[in-house]
């Protein structure tokens, strides 16, 4: 008999998130709500909670690349990856953009996911370059357009992060996909999964060089 | 050995740091709040692995008390003026890049020369945690360079990588939480629940309605899960292997491979993957905490589309 009641803590997720409380807080009290529906006893939640946070450290280890950003921040990085591409000629938001894609998507293929990243490349070098180059197309931009450039440099470094750390045969979803795949008698190597991870690749650069290039345009009407 | 252990350790003192400059900041109302949630972090990364699991939790539930009353502020911070930054980025000129690109640079040519010459068999680093060890050996070497090259107050790097995690907060621990979340999911049968509801309403007889649904599945229970990774094991449980794979004669790599792809669409809408799509929000300081996900919808679904057309296409017609 299967027991429908932890997805109750699912829906105090999307609620409390709705609800704008504290994200932290909400995935707290869900964690522990969905344990106790489960059947755990509290201390047994606690512990799980526990040992899963422990496990996880990975996720925040990137943060110690923070010290050196702020560092050369300091010192007008910023500002010099916006007159970078200030004095460039032809650079564009949307061009800058979809070469950044391209880098991010093979450089992952290539298993190399942590040498770019929001913390080490978006927010120092990636989004101030777009916006320089939108604020060359489109002159001084408002808070909204200037969000939404932002906005599109940490979305090209998720979409190429994601459609292309497939492609390389010993990143943890190829190797998670083979251990599934094998507990039903299905045997397959790395290489002939990978492999299929190439056309959705295609697919996501496509798409979003397309729109990065709408975006161009855009900020190209808007200047006139 | 140089394993992960000791990359923990590291970044545990870069925590302490964040707590120290945090404290030093004298104009932020709440800084002992901040320093003392910096502080358990850092222990956590420097004796989590003897605390047990229950002294975790523990720890958690302190980390969420200081984030959930509102024990974290943020006051004016002590770093260099716009103008400044601009008569400095006039001084240097592009040579800023280098020491920003140390860091990439060192993890890349670092995981080449480990893994194509003889130091892969000596042992010095753990062969599975290469790149992320040379990224925390590349900050150091650019931390190194940036005092040699450009002179600043001794206690700069502290105060800037202060700066910059305050400006994330608490966002800064939410994907570490989500990922605990989920094994406590996972523990309390949720996977086995949502496995049997999708299991429960699987059409008969099309292909093109089970391939729909299973793609479907992936997306909703990763966007639940913030992780494509929990939704996998669940779907191919049950939809992917029973129906596809076995009923229907699908081909197995395209179903698995692009049925993750179909997932990772998912983790492109959701809040719940918080590290790439909330708190990239807070460090470029958008207005909208959701401005990323708003973003990458636009780009997610086509995508999603042409993924369930490769899964019909390549699973089962070539």
């Amino acid at each position: 008999m299967i027991n429908y009641w932890p997805l109750l803590g699912i829906a105090l997720v999307v609620v409390g998130f709705a609800l704008r409380f504290n994200p932290l807080l909400v995935v707290a009290v869900a964690a522990i709500a969905t344990g106790l529906l489960g059947g755990m006893p509290f201390l047994k939640v606690l512990g799980v909670l526990g040992h899963g946070f422990n496990e996880n450290r990975i996720v925040t280890l990137i943060y110690i690349v923070l010290p050196v950003i702020g560092l050369l921040e300091r010192f007008g990085l910023q500002q010099q990856a916006r007159a970078l591409i200030s004095r460039m000629r032809g650079a564009t938001t949307g061009r800058v953009l979809i070469l950044y894609l391209g880098f991010r998507q093979v450089f992952a293929a290539l298993g190399l996911t942590s040498v770019a990243g929001q913390a080490q490349t978006v927010r120092p070098l990636v989004a101030p370059m777009a916006l320089a180059a939108a604020e060359k197309e489109h002159g001084e931009l408002d808070e909204a357009t200037a969000e939404h450039v932002a906005a599109m440099s940490a979305a090209t470094d998720n979409v190429g992060l994601f459609f292309g750390e497939d492609i390389f045969i010993a990143i943890s979803s190829i190797l998670l996909i083979q251990g599934a795949l094998k507990t039903y008698g299905i045997e397959l190597t790395p290489f002939e999964l990978s492999i299929w991870a190439l056309p959705s690749a295609i697919c996501a650069f496509l798409i979003q060089a397309t729109r990065l290039l709408l975006l161009d345009r855009r900020l190209r009407r808007a200047a006139r | 050995m140089i394993n992960m252990h000791w990359l923990y350790v590291f970044a545990g003192f870069v925590f302490a740091g964040f707590g120290v400059a945090s404290a030093r900041n004298a104009a932020n109302p709440k800084r002992w709040g901040n320093a003392a949630f910096w502080s358990l972090l850092a222990i956590s990364f420097w004796f989590g692995d003897f605390f047990g699991d229950v002294g975790n939790g523990v720890l958690v539930l302190a980390l969420v008390a200081l984030a959930g009353l509102h024990l974290q502020g943020r006051g004016s911070e002590q770093t260099t003026t716009v103008e400044e930054r601009q008569r400095f980025s006039e001084r240097y000129g592009n040579k800023l890049f280098l020491p920003a690109l140390i860091i990439p640079f060192t993890a890349f040519v670092g995981t080449l020369l480990f893994n194509y010459t003889p130091l892969k068999d000596s042992g010095l680093i753990e062969a599975k945690s290469v790149t992320l060890v040379l990224l925390g050996f590349g900050v150091i070497v650019a931390l190194i360079v940036c005092y040699a090259w450009l002179k600043p107050p001794p206690m700069s790097a502290v105060d800037e990588g202060g700066r910059l995690s305050n400006a994330i907060g608490w966002a800064l621990v939410l994907p570490q939480m989500l990922a605990a979340l989920g094994a406590v999911f996972a523990a309390a049968g949720v996977g086995a629940a949502i496995g049997a509801v999708a299991g429960s309403i699987i059409p008969q007889g099309s292909v093109f309605l089970a391939v729909l649904l299973y793609a479907l599945g992936m997306v909703i229970f990763t966007m639940i899960m913030g992780n494509a990774f929990a939704a996998f094991p669940v779907m191919i449980a049950a939809i992917g292997f029973p129906i596809l794979i076995r009923q229907d004669g699908g081909r197995a790599a395209v179903i698995g491979a692009v049925g993750m792809l179909a997932g990772y669409c998912g983790t492109l809408m959701t809040p719940m993957a918080a590290n790439f799509n909330i708190v990239p929000a807070a460090l470029l300081e958008l207005k909208n905490q959701h401005g990323v996900v708003k973003v990458q919808i636009a780009t997610a679904i086509p995508l999603l589309i042409a993924n369930i057309v490769i899964i019909y296409v390549a699973g089962f017609h070539l």
